[in-house]
C-alpha cells in the first residue's frame, strides 16, 4: 500500500495491464518518445517498444478506426485522445462502429479510449470539455469516471479486461492534486457499480470525476457550519449506471442533488433525475436539483471559467437551499 | 461448388493447350468463372425477389464489379482479413461465405449472422475472416489498417484488404486510414472500386484529379490503375500487392475502373448515366469478357459451362429457398446483444 497521485495510478495500471498480457498495447499522438501530453506513458516507449507504444499522425478518427480493426482481430488496444475535446473528430468511429459491432453481427471490440477531460486547469474552449454525454446516449459504449488513484487504477484495469469498448475519462485537474492509497498487486473496480464515498443521512449529493472532491469538501463544510449530515455517492460508473446504489441513498436520506462539471442540460443529471422521478417518486421530500457547470462553451479566462463551473462553495449552497426546501 | 468438385469437373474435359494466364492455372480459371458467374446469377435472383416484394429495404448490386470484387480475393489466403462494401458479394463467396448465410442476411432472418439486426451485406464473419462494414463509407478504411496493424504486432502475416468506392475517396477517414497505413508500415492493400458514380454522382463532381490512384504518391506508397473488369489483370495487381505486404513492403493502392451497372440501389433506375457511357461499358461486362476468353482457350467447354452453371443455378436456389421459409427475428430479441459478455 502506498500513497499513490491519480495520474501515477492510471500509469501504473496501464503498465501492469502491458506486463501481464501481450495483446495490450496503446496508440495516440505524442505518447512513445514524447511520454504523452500528461506524461502518462511517460517510460513505456523504453519498457514496451514501438509495436506496443505507436506515436500516430494526428488523426483521431485514425486512431479510434486503427483501434477497432485491431480490437477485431484479437488485440487489447488503450487509444489516448490527447484532450478528451478532440475526440470529436473521431466521433463517427466510436459511435456508429465500435458501439454497434457487437449488437450488429456479435464481434467483441475490446479496446479502451482515455480521455484526459474537464475544466479548472483554463484550457479554454477546446481543452476543458467534459464529452461523456456526447457518448451517454449511444447504446454499446461503457462509460468510465474515477475520481480517486484507487479507482482510476482499478477502472483502468478493468476496462482494458472488458470486451466492449470503455471510454475511460480521466480528469485532469485531478492528475496530480488527488493523492490516495492504492494496493500493491492486482486489482480492479467493476464496472457498473458506484461507491458511497462519504456516508450520511440528511441528503444524497450524487456526483462523479472532479466534482467528488469537491463535494466531499462542500459536504464537511455544511457538516461544520449548518450540522447537515451529506452522503456523497461517487457513481464511478455512467454507463452502466449502479442505480441500486443511488435509489437506496435517496430512499435513505429523501433529497437528491446530482452534482457534475459536464453542462447541466442534456448531462448525464437529466437523466438521474428522470430515473430517481419514475422509480423512488415516494421517497422524495423535496425537488430533484442539480448543479452543474452553466450552458456555454468552457470559458478561458480563470474569472470566466470560476463563474462557469461548479465547485466547494457553490455546491455548498446548493446543499443548504435543498436543505432548507 | 467446393474446390475439389471444380477439381473433378476439370477432370472431365480435356485441355490441350492452355498454359496459364497471370500465373493461374486452367482450374483456377475455371474457379474464378464460378465465383463470378456464381455472384451474378445470386444477385440477379436478389434483384427480382426485391421486384417481388420479398426483400425489405435496398438492394446494392455489383452488377459490372465481379471481376473486381473476384479477382481480388482469390489473391488472399484463408487467414487473411477481407472489410468488402456492399457491392462485393464476389469477395464474400470467394472469401468462403456461405450462399444460405448470405441469402438470411440479406432478408433480414432470425437465424442469418445479424439475426435481422442490420441490413445488406453489413455482416462480418470472424470465421472466414470477414469484417462487416458500416454505411458511413470510408470508416472502414482505418479499421482494416487497424487489422494490419494487429497481423504486424502479432508477426502473423495476415494480409487485410479492403475495398473503397470512388465517393468514398472524397471522406477524411481515406487519408486519415491510409496515411495511417502508410505511415506504420502496414500490410494492406486497398482496392478502389472506380464504377464512375456515387449514387446519382459522377467522377466529374467527385475528384478533379484524372486518378485516384495518383494520390497513392502524396501517401509514399504505390498506386496502380487497372482495368476492373478484367479478372486475370485484377487478379495479377493484387496478388503483386497482396504478396508486397506479406513481405513487409506496406501497403498499395490500386484504383479498379468498373462500371456500376444498375442503380445506386435496385430502386434508381440510374437514369442520369448517359446512354453512350451505358452502351461503352456493357460491351466490357467481366462475366461476358472471362467466358469469352476461357472458350477461345479452350478452357471452358459449352459441356462444362452448362454443367457450372446449373449447379450454380441449384446452389442459388437452395439458398434462397432457406432464406425464404427462415423465421423473422423474434421482436424482443431487439433489445438482446448491445454489450459483450
Amino acid at each position: 500500500m502506498a500513497e499513490t497521485t491519480y495520474i501515477k495510478a492510471i500509469s501504473d495500471g496501464l503498465r501492469e495491464e502491458m506486463q501481464q498480457d501481450d495483446s495490450v498495447f496503446l496508440l495516440g499522438e505524442d505518447i512513445g518518445n514524447y511520454g504523452g501530453a500528461f506524461k502518462v506513458t511517460k517510460g513505456f516507449l523504453d519498457e514496451f517498444g514501438e509495436d506496443r507504444v505507436i506515436d500516430t499522425p494526428l488523426a483521431e478518427s485514425g486512431i479510434l478506426g486503427v483501434s477497432i480493426g485491431a480490437a477485431l482481430q484479437g488485440m487489447r488496444p488503450v487509444a489516448e485522445m490527447q484532450f478528451s475535446d478532440f475526440v470529436a473528430t473521431g466521433f463517427n468511429q466510436l459511435v456508429n462502429n465500435a458501439a454497434k459491432i457487437h449488437y450488429r453481427w456479435g464481434a467483441e471490440v475490446p479496446m479502451v479510449v482515455r480521455m484526459p477531460s474537464g475544466g479548472g486547469v483554463h484550457g479554454g474552449p477546446f481543452h476543458s470539455q467534459n464529452t461523456e454525454a456526447w457518448f451517454f446516449h449511444v447504446p454499446g459504449l461503457k462509460l468510465v469516471a474515477p475520481s480517486t488513484p484507487y479507482d482510476a487504477k482499478g477502472l483502468i484495469r478493468a476496462a482494458i479486461r472488458d470486451s466492449n469498448p470503455v471510454l475511460y475519462f480521466e480528469h485532469k485537474y485531478l492528475y496530480r492534486r488527488e493523492k490516495g492509497d492504492v494496493p500493491d498487486g492486482d486489482y480492479t473496480v467493476e464496472i457498473g457499480k458506484g461507491r458511497i464515498a462519504r456516508a450520511g443521512r440528511h441528503l444524497s449529493v450524487l456526483t462523479y470525476g472532479s466534482m467528488v472532491p469537491a463535494s466531499l469538501e462542500a459536504a464537511e463544510k455544511v457538516s461544520n457550519s449548518d450540522g447537515i449530515d451529506v452522503e456523497v455517492v461517487d457513481l464511478r460508473s455512467l454507463m452502466p449506471l449502479d442505480m441500486d446504489l443511488i435509489y437506496d441513498s435517496v430512499k435513505k436520506t429523501n433529497k437528491a442533488l446530482i452534482v457534475h462539471e459536464d453542462l447541466k442540460t442534456g448531462g448525464i443529471g437529466a437523466e438521474l433525475s428522470a430515473r430517481i422521478t419514475e422509480e423512488v417518486f415516494e421517497w422524495l421530500d423535496g425537488p430533484i436539483r442539480r448543479i452543474a457547470s452553466i450552458d456555454t462553451p468552457v470559458p478561458f479566462a480563470p474569472s470566466l471559467e470560476e463563474y462557469f463551473m461548479p465547485n466547494p462553495e457553490k455546491i455548498a449552497q446548493g446543499i443548504r437551499d435543498l436543505w432548507s426546501y | 461448388m467446393t474446390q475439389t468438385e471444380i477439381s473433378n469437373l476439370l477432370e472431365k474435359v480435356k485441355i490441350e493447350e492452355f498454359q496459364s494466364i497471370a500465373g493461374l492455372t486452367a482450374e483456377d480459371c475455371i474457379t474464378l468463372y464460378y465465383y463470378m458467374r456464381l455472384t451474378r446469377s445470386f444477385e440477379m435472383r436478389l434483384a427480382s425477389l426485391y421486384r417481388q416484394g420479398k426483400v425489405v429495404g435496398g438492394v446494392y448490386l455489383g452488377t459490372g464489379n465481379e471481376a473486381t470484387s473476384v479477382g481480388a480475393t482469390y489473391a488472399l489466403k484463408p487467414e487473411d482479413i477481407l472489410a468488402p462494401m456492399h457491392r462485393d458479394t464476389g469477395a464474400h463467396f470467394t472469401k468462403g461465405a456461405d450462399l444460405a448465410s448470405m441469402a438470411l442476411q440479406l432478408l433480414g432472418r432470425a437465424n442469418g449472422p445479424t439475426g435481422g439486426k442490420d441490413n445488406g451485406s453489413h455482416h462480418g464473419d470472424k470465421s472466414i475472416n470477414t469484417l462487416g462494414m458500416i454505411s458511413h463509407l470510408g470508416t472502414m478504411i482505418p479499421v482494416a489498417a487497424g487489422a494490419a496493424l494487429a497481423s504486424k504486432i502479432k508477426k502473423t502475416k495476415q494480409v487485410a484488404m479492403h475495398f473503397i468506392g470512388d465517393g468514398t475517396s472524397s471522406i477524411g477517414d481515406f487519408h486519415e486510414g491510409i496515411n495511417f497505413a502508410a505511415v506504420l508500415n502496414l500490410p494492406v492493400v486497398y482496392v478502389i472500386e472506380n464504377n464512375q458514380y456515387a449514387y446519382s454522382t459522377p467522377n466529374s463532381k467527385q475528384f478533379r484529379s484524372s486518378w485516384l490512384a495518383k494520390r497513392a504518391v502524396g501517401y509514399g506508397i504505390p498506386g496502380i490503375v487497372i482495368d476492373g473488369t478484367d479478372v486475370f489483370e485484377v487478379y495479377r495487381v493484387t496478388k503483386w500487392a497482396v504478396d508486397r505486404a506479406r513481405e513487409g513492403k506496406g501497403p498499395t493502392l490500386i484504383e479498379s475502373q468498373t462500371m456500376r451497372m444498375r442503380g445506386h440501389s435496385e430502386h434508381d433506375a440510374a437514369d442520369y448515366v448517359p446512354e453512350e457511357v451505358k452502351q461503352k461499358w456493357e460491351k466490357k461486362d467481366p462475366v461476358d469478357e472471362l467466358v469469352e476468353r476461357l472458350q477461345s482457350w479452350g478452357v471452358l467447354t459449352d459441356g462444362l459451362k452448362k454443367q457450372i452453371d446449373n449447379q450454380i443455378n441449384d446452389e442459388v436456389d437452395a439458398a434462397f429457398d432457406t432464406a425464404l421459409e427462415a423465421s423473422a427475428p423474434e421482436g424482443s430479441t431487439a433489445a438482446e446483444g448491445v454489450f459483450a459478455g
